[in-house]
């Protein structure tokens, strides 16, 4: 294709995106989670899903968790990024590990009667949903699970009934005695 | 009084401040004052061992304070108040961001109780300055300061430098608490940046390096942070490789100008020789530079067939434009003593003379060549002029941003580091003069030249009354071409000759605004005035402003074009306007 005139190289970039699933410990203190989504948004990082909380009170340590997307060369400058940033203490790519487990949590909220009740109750019993909430015309169905079996329950309320969702995003840890 | 009122550390935050400044050994600090900083203010004023600079604009505080730390090695102190001060920092910020300079800046705020209530002057400064530091903090209690201003020196001063702001609610600045000197522990146990270079990676580079053919070294401002040890070691490096050295705009002086190993600058207006070694090289030693856009060219052609070394501080700039294979993290200064250890012990220096044959027939080009011409002054022929006439004094030259920027970068040679005080990473207009205030205070008795441009230089100008108050004798020497040059050349070798909004029109009679500010004004109109006024210009120990009229349509070459590769580079020579208007050929682009 015929470049436009700029001083700049214009350029495509043709690799494949990648799904990582980064762990990062932080110290809790004002203003750390905008730093972070700061940089993302910045940089023209994505975001996926990105859950916080504070894990151990006493040292002020807080455990971010970022599903991103990009190319490997990308990932790679999101991970220095990250790590070079003041309150950051270890940034963790679990994805490359292959030692991880990822749970997120979904409650869904699901509206239907007659045979459509019967069928989301034998469908949440499949999946290991909960019952946490019910009236005579919905249920609301706590599932925990990764993205991936949460989507799916998802699909197969649609059809039923789904009427919302609320997900926690996704929290991840290594498997095995070590700590990050 | 309390018993505690003895204690000789306890004191209000805006003494703490200045006493934290005395601590860190700061004697200079350029400032503003204003409602949510005159509890500091009020400390200054009665004290005499920190020095405050009272400029005219907040932009011009912090562009000065990054001229003063570049010169010097030392961090940079601003001092604004609340709102607009602070929002008025945030180009210098992010100016000393990109380029890496230390900055510690201090900025008012309104009240803790007042925050979040739209109050007078009130801005979020920690939320807008967040992407512009490297980091910064809001004190809410007076007995975090300390700790918060020692860690703030910290941080701009270590790892890879950087301006940070502490922001300190005027409440805070009267509160009395204890203040305590600079520890270790004041630090962010989670930042610590790596110095020292892995040893397995430096024995595989000098391996590399000692069999090289076609080898060059690339260096970068991070020689020049490093401190004047790093370009020891960068020359002496040369030396025992005898290896062809180029560096990036931020880079120059850390090898000297005159050096027989010295290609010149690389980039979009770096010289021949420069970029076809690069681009031809088998291995490139890429030392505290980080590989921008303005270097690379077309990244898909960058230096093809080379094997890279890449030194740096920061484990970000690794890979994040160009693939790298030997990726070194720590300080360069470091870093080189250790290459030059291991390669003095085991490697012997390659013989590489048809490499240096090839490199002198790229020389041979002459690709900064101009045509002289004795009617009208050359924008470069007066750079070379005054590069000539300020041999072997002790000058520093700081640029604005344009053509006059890049022919400086060309034209004048730098014998050594912490000379060269320019916008390279923001390229920010403005940045000149107020840095030329910064320098001369650090530098009182040196020669310093803000060699600018017509345009560039109104958006600081009101800086030379900082200057006249101060007895500061700063240079500024204008090219003034009556154009934005930089932006008419783009506009007619890529946008059709259509000059749009950049003519100078109503430009201000430079001399006679020199004698508004009680300075000197000077002009030269031929090029048989140039010799004598800027003689006269050096001579004069006060400030002077002096109109340099060049010629008005003088491109900057040679210039790599669109997207093209360090090979395909538009030499003065074929630059005419066939040629031009082939090879920056298409349609239009935002830039
Ligand atoms: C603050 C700022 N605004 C706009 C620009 C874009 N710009 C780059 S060079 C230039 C023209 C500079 O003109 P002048 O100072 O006369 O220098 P010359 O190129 O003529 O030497 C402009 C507008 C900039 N770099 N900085
Ligand atoms: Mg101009």
């Amino acid at each position: 294709m015929n470049q436009p005139a700029s001083a700049y190289f214009i350029e495509d970039r043709h690799d494949p995106n990648e799904t990582h699933t980064l762990s990062v410990l932080v110290q809790n203190e004002p203003g750390v989670l905008a730093r972070v989504i700061g940089l993302f948004s910045g940089r023209g990082y994505n975001i996926e899903s990105l859950t916080v909380s504070e894990t151990e009170s006493q040292k002020h340590l807080s455990r971010i968790t970022i599903v991103t997307t990009g190319t490997p060369m990308v990932i790679e400058q999101i991970k220095h990024q990250l790590d070079r940033m003041i309150p950051v203490y270890r940034v963790v790519d679990m994805t490359l590990t292959r030692r991880s487990i990822e749970r997120e949590l979904a409650m869904v909220k699901v509206r239907g009667q007659g045979e459509h009740r019967v069928e989301a109750l034998r469908l949440a019993d499949a999946f290991r949903a909960r019952v946490i909430d019910a009236t005579t015309e919905s249920f609301v169905f706590e599932i925990t699970g990764n993205t991936d079996k949460i989507n799916q329950f998802i699909d197969l309320m649609r059809p039923i009934g789904l009427v919302e969702v609320s997900r926690t995003g996704v929290a991840a840890i290594g498997r095995g005695p070590e700590g990050m | 009084m309390t018993e505690k009122s003895h204690d000789p550390n306890q004191m209000t935050g805006a003494a703490m401040i200045v006493r934290a400044l005395i601590d860190h050994g700061v004697t200079d600090i350029f400032g503003y004052p204003g409602g949510a900083v005159l509890p500091i203010y009020d400390e200054i004023f009665q004290q005499s061992e920190v020095q405050h600079i009272l400029v005219r604009h907040e932009q011009g505080a912090g562009h000065a304070a990054e001229g003063y730390a570049r010169s010097t090695g030392k961090p940079g102190v601003v001092l604004v108040t609340s709102g607009p001060g602070a929002t008025n920092m945030v180009t210098p910020l992010t100016d000393a961001l990109m380029d890496s300079i230390p900055l510690v800046c201090i900025t008012g705020q309104v009240p803790t109780h007042l925050i979040g209530n739209d109050a007078f002057q009130e801005c979020d400064t920690v939320g807008i300055t967040r992407p512009c530091t490297k980091h910064n903090w809001l004190v809410r209690d007076v007995n975090d300061l300390a700790k918060v201003l020692h860690e703030a020196f910290y941080v701009a001063t270590s790892g890879r430098p950087g301006p940070v702001l502490v922001d300190v609610p005027k409440d805070v600045q009267f509160a009395t608490g204890t203040y305590h000197p600079p520890r270790k522990s004041d630090v962010h146990v989670s930042y610590a940046p790596r110095v020292k270079g892995d040893a397995t990676q430096i024995r595989k580079a000098v391996a590399l390096l000692a069999n090289a053919k076609r080898p060059v070294i690339y260096s970068g401002g991070g020689v020049i942070n490093s401190g004047p040890e790093a370009s020891k070691l960068l020359r002496e490096l040369v030396e025992v490789t005898g290896f062809p050295i180029t560096s990036t705009l931020m880079g120059l002086g850390a090898y000297p100008a005159s050096g027989k190993n010295w290609l010149g600058m690389l980039g979009m207006h770096g010289t021949y020789e420069a970029n076809m070694t690069m681009h031809d090289c088998d291995v490139m030693l890429c030392v505290g530079a980080r590989f921008d856009d303005r270097i690379t060219g077309r990244v898909d052609a960058f230096s093809p067939g080379s094997k890279k070394i890449h030194i740096d501080i920061d484990p970000s700039s690794i890979n994040k434009n160009i693939r790298v294979d030997i990726p070194i993290i720590g300080d360069c200064g470091n870093i080189l003593g250790d290459i030059l250890q291991v390669f003095k012990a085991e490697a012997r220096k390659p013989d590489i003379k048809q490499w240096w044959q090839q490199i002198a027939q790229w020389r041979a080009r002459n690709s900064l060549f101009y045509k002289k011409n004795n009617d009208i002054i050359l924008p470069q022929h007066a750079i070379q002029r005054l590069f000539e006439l300020t041999r072997g004094k002790d000058t520093y030259i700081t640029t604005e941003v344009g053509q006059h920027q890049m022919w400086a970068a060309q034209f004048f040679g730098f014998e050594e580091p912490h000379r060269w005080m320019t916008s390279g990473g923001l390229g920010t207009m403005g940045y000149g003069l107020p840095a030329a205030v910064g320098v001369q205070v650090a530098h009182p008795d040196s020669l310093v030249i803000d060699i600018a441009g017509d345009a560039s230089v109104q958006m600081t100008i009101q800086e030379m009354s900082t200057a006249v108050q101060y007895e500061l004798p700063i240079k500024i020497f204008i090219l003034n071409n009556q154009y934005m040059g930089m932006v008419r050349q783009w506009q007619q070798l890529l946008h059709g000759n259509r000059l749009s909004h950049s003519y100078s029109e109503a430009l201000p009679d430079f001399v006679k605004l020199a004698e508004a500010y009680g300075c000197v004004g000077i002009q030269a109109l031929k090029p048989a005035d140039l010799d004598g006024a800027i003689k006269e210009m050096i001579a004069v120990k006060r400030p002077v402003i002096f109109d340099c009229r060049v010629a008005a349509l003088e491109n900057c070459f040679p210039m790599i074009p669109s997207g093209k590769a360090h090979n395909e580079m538009l030499l003065p020579e074929q630059a005419n306007d066939e040629a031009t208007a082939t090879a920056f050929a298409g349609g239009k682009a935002l830039v």
